[in-house]
This record gives C-alpha cells, sequence and structure tokens, in this order.
C-alpha cells in the first residue's frame, strides 16, 4: 500500500463520505486511489476557495468534518480564504493539500509554496507529512483535532513523493493520544452552583447563544435551560436560528446589526447568561461596559475566551452541551422574570409588525425576506452571503427550525451558494435556499456548475441592487465622501447566465406579486433563480 | 512588569515558528526568548519573557495552551524562580587595561574566555540585573561585541511545571 492508498484508507475510516475537491499534478496519486473508491462522492469545484466552503456548509449541517483536497501552490493559495473562513467560525474541517517532491522542499520550484507557514495564523493545526508510514495517525489526529474542544480547520500537506511511498504495514490507530491537546468537557461542579445561585438572584435574565451551541450540538439544552427558568434569549449572528422567530422567549439578534428589541434586552439585563459565543466586536460593541453593569457568566470550550474580550465573573470552561446538562440536573430555579419578559416582549412585537417602506418598482428586502420566511419548510437550510443581503436577512427572515449558515467571523462574500451545495449534499432531502447579493454572487457564481453536475436543487435568492449596497450605504455617510467604486457595472443578464447552466429564473419588481411568484419559485422541482430588483440607495436601518 | 513564562513543547520542527508567530499576530511583545530541549530529547523547554501586565500575561498562557505542541505553561513567581542569562562579551583591552578587567571579572564571577594583544572575551552567568551591571562596567573598555542567550528559568524548590 502506497501513501495515496493509505490516505484514502485512513479518510474511510474516518466515515468521510464526500470530498470537495480540485485535482493538480502533486495530489494525482491520491486523486488515483480516489478513483477506486467510488463510495466516497466528489465535488469539483471551479476554485478552491469554494472546496473550503463547500466542506463547511457540508460540516454544518452533517455534523461531520468536512473535507477538501487540492493541489500545492496556487491551488493551496486559493484555498487559504476557504479555510480562514472556517476558522473564524470554528468550522471542523480537514484540508489536504498535494506538495512538491520532499527532497525538493524549499528550492522554491514549480508549484511549491509553504502552506501550512501560510495558514499557521488562521487554521487550528497543521501537518506536513515526511514519511508515508506516518499517514494513519496523522489523518487520525487531523480528524481529532478538528472535531474536538473548540472545531476548526487542520490543515495536512502531504508531497507527492510521499504518497507513492510504500508503507511498511497499515495499521489504523483506536485513539488519539496528544499529551499537550486534552479539551475539557465537564464544566466545574462549584462554578455550576454558583450559575445556579446567579440565577436564583436575577430578576432580569438573559442568555446570549452563539454559534458554540451549534457546533455542541446543545440546541436542546439550550432551549430547555430559557424555558425551565423562563429565561429570554438574544443570539449572535452565528446563533441565529437556534430558536424560531415566533418562540415567545426569543428576542432577536444582538449586534451593530441586530434587532433593537435584542440590543435593549442586552443593555438592560441583570443577569448575562453567554452560551458558546466570544462577544465578539460586532455582537457587543462594548463588553466591558456590559461587565461592569451586570452579573456575567460566561460558557465556552476554549478557554483562551475567556477574558478574551470580556472578564466574565462566572466562567464555565467545557463542552456546551455537557455544561447546560450539568445546569439541567441541578433544576435550575425559575427565575421572577415576569415584568421582565413582559416589557421585552412589547419591544419584539413592535419590531415584528413593524411596516416596511415601499418604492414602485423594486422590492424592499425586508417585505421579500418577510414572506419568503413563511413559506419556508420547517426545516429549511437558508445561506446568506455578506452585506446588505446578510443583515436583512438577520433581522427580517423568520425563523423555524431549520438552519442558517453565513460567514459571521470573516465577512467572506461568496460563501453562501458553495455552503448551501455543501449543505445540499449533506442533507439531500432538506429544502435550500441561498439568498445573495448581486456582488457576492458574482464572486461564487462559477459554482452554477457543482449544482448543474450533480442536479441539485438549490433555490437561490439574488437581491440584485446593481451596487456593492453595504459599501455603497457606508460610502453615504461622513467622513467618506459619496459612493466610488461600488457600482457593479458590467454585471451580466442573470438569467441568461442561470439559463446557460440551464437553471431557470424568475424575476420580481413588484411587491404585490411575490407572494404568487416565491410560491412558484418554492415549488418548482429542482433548482431557480430568482432575481429580486432592490433599490440602491435602500439602507439596512430603513 | 517583566514575567517569566515557561513552555514545555514537542520537540519538533516547526514549533518555534508556531509560538513566535502567535506572539506576533496576537501583538504580544517578546523581550526574549530561550530554546533547548530537555532530559527528555522529545520535549523542549522555551523561556519566554514578556514585559504586560496580568491580564495579556493570561491571555498568552491561554493562546500558549491552545497550540497543539505545547504540552504545558507557566508563568513562573518572580521570587519562586532562577532565573539566569548568560552573556559572551568582547572588550577592548591592552597591557593598561588588562588589569582593571581581571578584576571587575573577579568580582562578578566572570571568566575570561579568550585573550588578544588588543582584547579579551569573558563570559559571566548572572541573573538579568548583574549582567546588565557586568555590561555597564565593562562599557567604558570598548565593548567590541557581544551576545546574550536570553534568561532561562526553573521554579526553585522540588516542584516541576
Ligand atoms: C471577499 C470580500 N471582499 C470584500 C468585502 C467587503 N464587503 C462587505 S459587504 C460588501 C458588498 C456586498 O455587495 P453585494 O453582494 O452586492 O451585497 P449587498 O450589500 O448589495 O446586499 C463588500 C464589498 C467582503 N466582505 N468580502
Ligand atoms: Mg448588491
Amino acid at each position: 500500500m502506497n501513501g495515496a492508498q493509505a490516505l484514502v484508507e485512513s479518510l474511510l475510516r474516518e466515515q468521510v463520505e464526500h470530498i470537495f475537491g480540485y485535482a493538480g499534478a502533486t495530489i494525482c496519486p491520491t486523486v488515483d486511489a480516489l478513483k477506486e473508491h467510488p463510495e466516497i462522492g466528489y465535488t469539483l469545484v471551479r476554485t478552491e476557495q469554494n472546496a473550503g466552503h463547500m466542506a463547511s456548509g457540508y460540516a454544518r449541517i452533517s455534523g461531520k468534518v468536512g473535507v477538501c483536497m487540492v493541489t500545492s501552490g496556487p491551488g493551496a493559495t486559493n484555498l487559504i480564504t476557504g479555510i480562514a473562513t472556517a476558522y473564524m467560525d470554528s468550522i471542523p474541517m480537514v484540508a489536504i493539500t498535494g506538495q512538491v517532491p520532499s527532497h525538493l522542499l524549499g528550492r522554491d520550484i514549480f508549484q511549491e509554496v509553504d502552506i501550512t507557514g501560510a495558514v499557521a495564523p488562521f487554521s487550528k493545526h497543521s501537518y506536513l507529512i515526511k514519511d508515508a508510514n506516518q499517514i494513519p495517525r496523522v489523518v487520525k489526529e487531523a480528524f481529532h483535532i478538528a472535531s474536538t474542544g473548540r472545531p476548526g480547520p487542520v490543515l495536512i500537506d502531504i508531497p507527492i513523493d510521499i504518497q507513492t511511498q510504500e508503507l511498511k504495514e497499515f495499521s489504523y490507530p483506536e485513539e488519539v493520544n496528544i499529551r499537550g491537546y486534552k479539551p475539557s468537557v465537564r464544566g466545574n461542579e462549584l462554578q455550576i452552583k454558583r450559575v445556579i445561585d446567579a440565577i436564583a438572584r436575577a430578576k432580569q435574565p438573559l442568555i446570549c447563544a452563539g454559534g458554540g451551541v451549534w457546533l455542541a450540538n446543545a440546541k436542546q439544552e439550550l432551549l430547555e435551560l430559557a424555558e425551565q427558568s423562563a429565561i429570554p434569549v438574544v443570539k449572535t449572528m452565528m446563533g441565529l436560528s437556534i430558536m424560531p422567530t415566533d418562540h415567545p422567549l426569543n428576542m432577536g439578534m444582538i449586534g451593530a446589526h441586530g434587532n433593537h428589541c435584542a440590543n435593549q434586552a442586552l443593555a438592560k439585563a441583570d443577569l448575562l447568561i453567554m452560551v458558546g459565543t466570544r462577544a465578539a466586536d460586532r455582537a457587543m460593541v462594548d463588553p466591558r461596559e456590559i461587565q461592569r453593569r451586570m452579573a456575567t457568566i460566561h460558557i465556552d470550550v476554549d478557554p483562551a475566551e475567556i477574558g478574551k474580550n470580556m472578564q466574565a465573573a462566572i466562567p464555565l470552561v467545557g463542552d456546551v452541551k455537557v455544561i447546560l446538562q450539568q445546569i439541567l440536573e441541578k433544576q435550575a430555579p425559575v427565575t421572577d422574570s415576569a415584568a421582565w419578559l413582559e416589557q421585552l416582549r412589547d419591544y419584539r412585537k413592535a419590531e415584528l409588525n413593524r411596516t416596511f417602506p415601499h418604492q414602485d418598482g423594486y422590492v424592499f428586502p425586508g417585505t421579500m425576506l418577510r414572506t419568503l420566511g413563511k413559506k419556508l419548510q420547517d426545516d429549511a437550510v437558508v445561506s446568506v452571503d455578506v452585506g446588505q443581503n446578510q443583515i436583512f436577512t438577520c433581522k427580517y427572515l423568520p425563523q423555524k427550525n431549520g438552519r442558517f449558515l453565513t460567514s459571521g467571523g470573516l465577512g467572506t462574500m461568496g460563501y453562501a451558494l458553495p455552503a448551501a451545495i455543501g449543505a445540499k449534499i449533506a442533507a439531500p432531502k432538506k429544502q435550500n435556499i441561498v439568498i445573495c447579493g448581486d456582488g457576492s454572487f458574482q464572486m461564487a457564481m462559477n459554482e452554477l456548475s457543482a449544482i448543474r453536475a450533480a442536479n441539485l436543487d438549490i433555490k437561490i435568492v439574488l437581491l440584485r441592487n446593481q451596487v456593492l449596497g453595504l459599501v455603497h450605504q457606508i460610502q453615504n455617510v461622513p467622513p467618506y465622501h459619496g459612493p466610488f467604486g461600488v457600482a457593479l457595472d458590467g454585471s451580466p443578464d442573470f438569467a441568461a447566465l442561470a439559463a446557460a447552466y440551464q437553471i431557470p429564473s424568475l424575476y420580481v419588481n413588484d411587491e404585490t406579486k411575490l407572494d404568487e411568484v416565491l410560491g412558484d419559485f418554492l415549488s418548482r422541482q429542482g433548482s431557480c433563480l430568482l432575481i429580486c430588483e432592490v433599490n440602491p440607495n435602500v439602507s439596512t436601518n430603513d | 512588569m517583566k514575567q517569566t513564562i515557561s513552555v514545555l513543547v514537542e520537540n519538533q520542527a516547526g514549533v518555534l515558528n508556531r509560538i513566535t508567530g502567535l506572539f506576533s499576530r496576537r501583538a504580544f511583545n517578546i523581550e526574549s526568548l530561550a530554546v533547548g530541549v530537555t532530559d527528555d530529547p522529545t520535549v523542549s523547554r522555551i523561556t519566554i519573557i514578556v514585559d504586560s501586565g496580568n491580564s495579556v500575561v493570561e491571555q498568552v498562557e491561554k493562546q500558549l495552551n491552545k497550540l497543539i505542541e505545547v504540552i504545558k505553561v507557566r508563568t513562573l513567581e518572580e521570587t519562586a524562580m532562577i532565573g539566569r542569562e548568560l552573556i559572551l562579551l568582547k572588550v577592548n583591552a591592552n597591557h593598561k587595561t588588562r588589569q582593571d578587567i581581571m578584576t571587575i571579572c573577579e568580582i562578578m564571577g566572570a571568566k575570561v574566555d579568550d585573550i588578544s594583544p588588543s582584547s579579551m572575551t569573558l563570559e559571566l552567568s548572572d541573573t538579568p540585573d548583574r549582567i546588565e551591571t557586568f555590561e555597564a562596567l565593562m562599557r567604558p573598555f570598548c565593548i567590541l561585541e557581544e551576545v546574550r542567550t536570553g534568561v532561562i528559568a526553573l521554579q526553585k524548590g522540588g516542584g516541576k511545571i
């Protein structure tokens, strides 16, 4: 057995079912070995960045480690944005890159690049394999590291001569033992007790749920705690779909681009329980102020997040699901929060019932999203890009019991379409929606090929405003002097473009037709593109 | 405040790179850094001196701990550790100044490693403070060149990190 075969065998041992990749000379031996294993699905992307995003969407929906595989040099550098995007959102991913022959490393030969060095600041770990006999151990470790503790991308760089090197024997390790890597799982019992006491004392308690709740698969536990103790919940962008919009304890999304109600709740709470969130700058503008004003509990699997942005009074390090179970076992008390809930619900109601502005010839994103959300299936997967389209979707798309995928940490335009493709491959039966801007879509539209090749059913909503809307909005306010370099002149006829991939499209610029058009759109068999005409001067604060 | 962080790491290629990369990326300042293998050949010990407040040092510790190859991290208490640095210092010396230099070396406990008609190369291992005193005393003789290892440190008593 050679290195390439050992690598593929190791991936099988890790129950890998799908790889997103792009071949090139230095990864050819492994691609060749993959050919013998049709049980592993393979998607050929159209640029390597999207292999990362597809693996990310796949990982988020399947709960497994996403795998992407590309060649050395430009293949590896093209993948970098995919890796950085996954790192910022803590996505479990293993990226495999081919590399030039090991005895030529360091000579700047054709298509050589130091990819382990390049991704060091934004990968959880990386390996450069120098002996094929280490492949089973490295793969075992890579999957373990990627998926445990705070998940993240792990890179395996494998020179072509190592792929063709014969192994002495193949034996896949049963377990991993890395002495410097032992993530904590259970929360400290004393701290749990302090949490219970703090909840008992609170009159205006608030849970803030982040992406860590999804990563730990702890949605159920979180809802149980909120319901059992009558604690309202706000979410960060990464935690957005943790709770359906109409849940009586759901107070919306916090942050600079969040809901008014959620931000009010955050400002007025007397106890904040942060679960799987890092108090990032976009979510909490001034965490020190919050920490000064109210009691804070911070539950996270990554000890380095405790005290990085906020120094919580009660830190609890461990697996979010396990810790929530520990709290639930202790019978967290019902809080005396009736007055508090009442007050928040008033804010919430006003926000959910607000009317949107209307302009003839255009669709206001909020109006469209509200209608769309009502029509979506209960467990739909919605992927959204970056820009005004993202902010509008976070604010106004009603959530049910599905998933909401976006690039929260890095804010990578072009994430939505490839992530949705990965998600569709992970969950073929689930309704799958993409919401994107016309700028973002043009960063990823080459992946319509992946939709076509596998005949995927993905519904793409394109909010066409002919500009890089969010930047346009920023430029319209001092200290800037008006829009420049943001008009998307030269954009294609999107309907014709979709048609070139044999994907039908619909068009809407009339809000009175929204209901009908969206109904038609969602009921189609197979993929469809819906182009919504949006006024370029619309602001996310409108 | 200067603080001494002692780190045990896997003795593998690329580890030092990850550690220094982490310091630059997180904007932590390193005053000095010394690495060497330990009695266990698979483990190296890195001694890092940072000049920062406690909350920064706590973040440094946590971020170091996140690196997979980092086995243990401990900030050593100033009063409960032994910290030493080695300096090699080449100074101008002739028949007129040689005796004065020798006297200072004797008082400070420094060794003469090399001598030439116009120079002497001296060696001293001591605390950073005393190394600096020694340096100051040598400056009037005109220092030609010098090299310092950076501090290495162990905690006092029978315990280990
Ligand atoms: C890869 C990348 N480049 C640049 C940006 C900066 N940026 C943030 S939002 C935005 C505009 C997005 O335009 P579009 O996709 O049309 O969405 P809209 O805001 O118009 O809804 C830009 C350029 C980014 N987030 N990602
Ligand atoms: Mg746009």
